[in-house]
């Protein structure tokens, strides 16, 4: 802090939180607990060491993947898994549009909104797996459960993406339509939908992605597709079988990212 | 000083604006406009030149006050009532407010909105009378060879036009016009107040023009209003607008420059000078 006189004024940004104690505290705070929260994981090194073997013997297990033996199985897992997830897909976007509209602050009254915000908080809170184990105990094992759960989670994420789209659209826009005359479906059509189109479609590509990837992992609490095959596949120790089941799926999410990415692009 | 009395296409009643944040934006305003008058209001920012004019059509909701317009209440319709009023006022904005990723004819023919079915709309099915007039429009404005075009590949003028004639193809009485050329270049912006003049006096239509430009004011309009802190504070001719009424308006400044001298016609040379620098300031 030695200012030489004439040397110039010195300035620094103004810190995020202006109360040095608090600043200083929560720094500390959050140090102590990191350490002692790592000291109270117990590693046990002589367990790690030998586990690293057992580890690559399973991952050994998988080499060479056996696309053949139960090459029935597979297939018909895969399709039941598409077949979920391009009906769950639909289904949750034809419902995410009326609810993701009435969850925009900008163009729901308040009543709706609250009610419109509380679906997707409900949809959004409850993880697939928790849903799907809700939904094979209400219908029963197979792909419906699947379907419905797969369903259910899309409400939340496209709902409430969609809503935030919407209420960041240009409000001049609106306005212009609403000068109009237009009634509100017409200021829908015209004012909100050009605006919120692309990313629309965007994010139902993605999460048609989404859905493909949870249907392998609902599956294996009973809601059908490719999980449910996956499933048995370890449970008869089959991990050849096990491993073809995971390059499909790779195949296939990668297959879906790359296409959506294209049709994104074009719709911009 | 106000023309109340006078019972004009518009007219506004001790209309006053408070908005939720405390902010008095109009504190009763009188006013009335005949039809086929073009009429400047121009004021300080943050003057209610804004909310004045999205009070008539209740893009904002007055708190007090009410609006006639060609003899019926504005204030008070009902939701169905005030789309049909709000077909009858066309508005244009500073920014435009095209749809942009729409065309420049779904943008056009989006003025028919208060006349046609949802469903005709949807399908873009507008009737032939429509489109017939929006192709009219386009060749006025000199865009008909861009009615595919999407808004948002068009330039700041271009738009503007665009936005014109989507006012106009509503049919309406009265233009709301809001800093029509505040995000236009100098030159643009005496053409497109030039068009707005011409189609007005062609159409009989009375405009509300809320202007910075007092230049602009004075050379186009009939008359010009002054508004501050949400009164109205001058009502008269254009060259009425002395150093004196001018520092009533927005305060004290020096205004031999700004004020338009009355020797007329053609770019008179300090005139323009003058302006130009004013265009640049914004």
């Amino acid at each position: 802090m030695s200012v030489t006189a004439g040397a110039g004024r010195r300035w620094s940004p103004p810190p995020f939180i202006p109360n040095p104690w608090l600043r200083h505290g929560l720094t500390v705070g959050a140090a102590v607990y990191m350490a002692l929260a790592l000291g109270s994981l117990e590693v046990n090194w002589t367990r790690v060491v030998e586990g690293l073997g057992r580890g690559w013997q399973f991952v050994l297990a998988f080499a060479p993947p056996d696309f053949v033996s139960r090459r029935a199985e597979i297939v018909e897992g895969l399709a039941e898994s598409l077949v979920m997830t391009v009906t769950s897909t639909v289904i949750g976007i034809a419902i995410s549009i009326p609810v993701g509209l009435g969850a925009a602050r900008n163009l729901a009254p308040p009543a709706v909104y609250l009610l419109c915000r509380g679906i997707v908080a409900v949809a959004r809170t409850l993880q697939e797996v928790i849903v799907a184990i809700l939904f094979v105990a209400m219908v029963g094992f197979g792909p419906l459960a699947g379907m419905l759960t797969l369903s259910f989670a899309t409400i939340g994420f496209l709902s409430k993406l969609l809503a935030e789209d919407i209420e960041d659209t240009d409000p001049g826009q609106l306005e212009a339509i609403r000068a109009t005359g237009a009634s509100w479906l017409q200021l829908l059509d015209y004012g909100v939908q050009p605006q919120v189109m692309p990313r629309l479609i965007g994010l139902s590509l993605y999460r048609f992605d989404i859905n493909f990837r949870e249907s392998a992992v609902i599956g294996i609490v009973g809601a059908g597709g490719i999980g449910a095959t996956l499933n048995t596949a370890f449970d008869r120790y089959e991990y050849d079988t096990a491993a073809a089941i995971l390059l499909s799926i790779i195949v296939i999410v990668m297959a879906a990212e790359y296409l959506s990415g294209i049709i994104r692009r074009r719709v911009q | 000083m106000a023309a109340t009395g006078a019972d004009g296409l518009l007219r506004l009643e001790g209309l006053a604006k408070r908005y939720p944040t405390g902010d008095e934006a109009l504190r009763g305003v009188d006013l009335a406009v005949p039809a086929g008058q073009v009429m400047a209001l121009i004021g300080p920012s943050g003057a209610g030149k804004s909310t004045l004019i999205r009070c008539v059509n209740r893009l904002v909701e007055p708190t007090r006050g009410r609006v006639f317009l060609g003899g019926e209440e504005v204030t008070g319709l009902g939701a169905a009532a005030l789309r049909r009023a709000r077909r009858r006022m066309g508005m244009i904005f500073q920014e435009f407010a095209l749809v942009e990723r729409l065309t420049v004819m779904e943008n056009v023919l989006s003025g028919r909105l208060g006349y046609v079915g949802f469903w005709a709309s949807w399908l873009r099915r507008f009737p032939p009378g429509d489109v017939e007039a929006a192709f009219r429009l386009l060749e006025r404005v000199g865009l008909v060879e861009f009615v595919d075009k999407r808004a948002d590949e068009l330039s700041g003028g271009q738009r503007q036009r665009v936005g014109i004639a989507r006012a106009l193809v509503q049919e309406p009485q009265i233009l709301l016009i809001d800093e029509p050329t505040a995000s236009l270049d100098p030159k643009t912006s005496r053409q497109i107040m030039r068009l707005i003049c011409e189609l007005c006096e062609e159409r009989r239509l009375a405009a509300i023009i809320n202007i910075h430009d007092v230049g602009l004011a004075q050379m186009f309009a009939q008359r010009v209003v002054g508004l501050r802190q949400g009164q109205l504070v001058y009502d008269g001719p254009p060259a009425g607008l002395t150093p004196e009424v001018l520092t009533t308006i927005y305060g004290e400044e020096d205004w031999a420059q700004t004020i338009r001298q009355d020797d007329d016609e053609g770019p008179v040379r300090p005139r323009a000078a003058a302006e130009e620098r004013m265009a640049g300031l914004r």
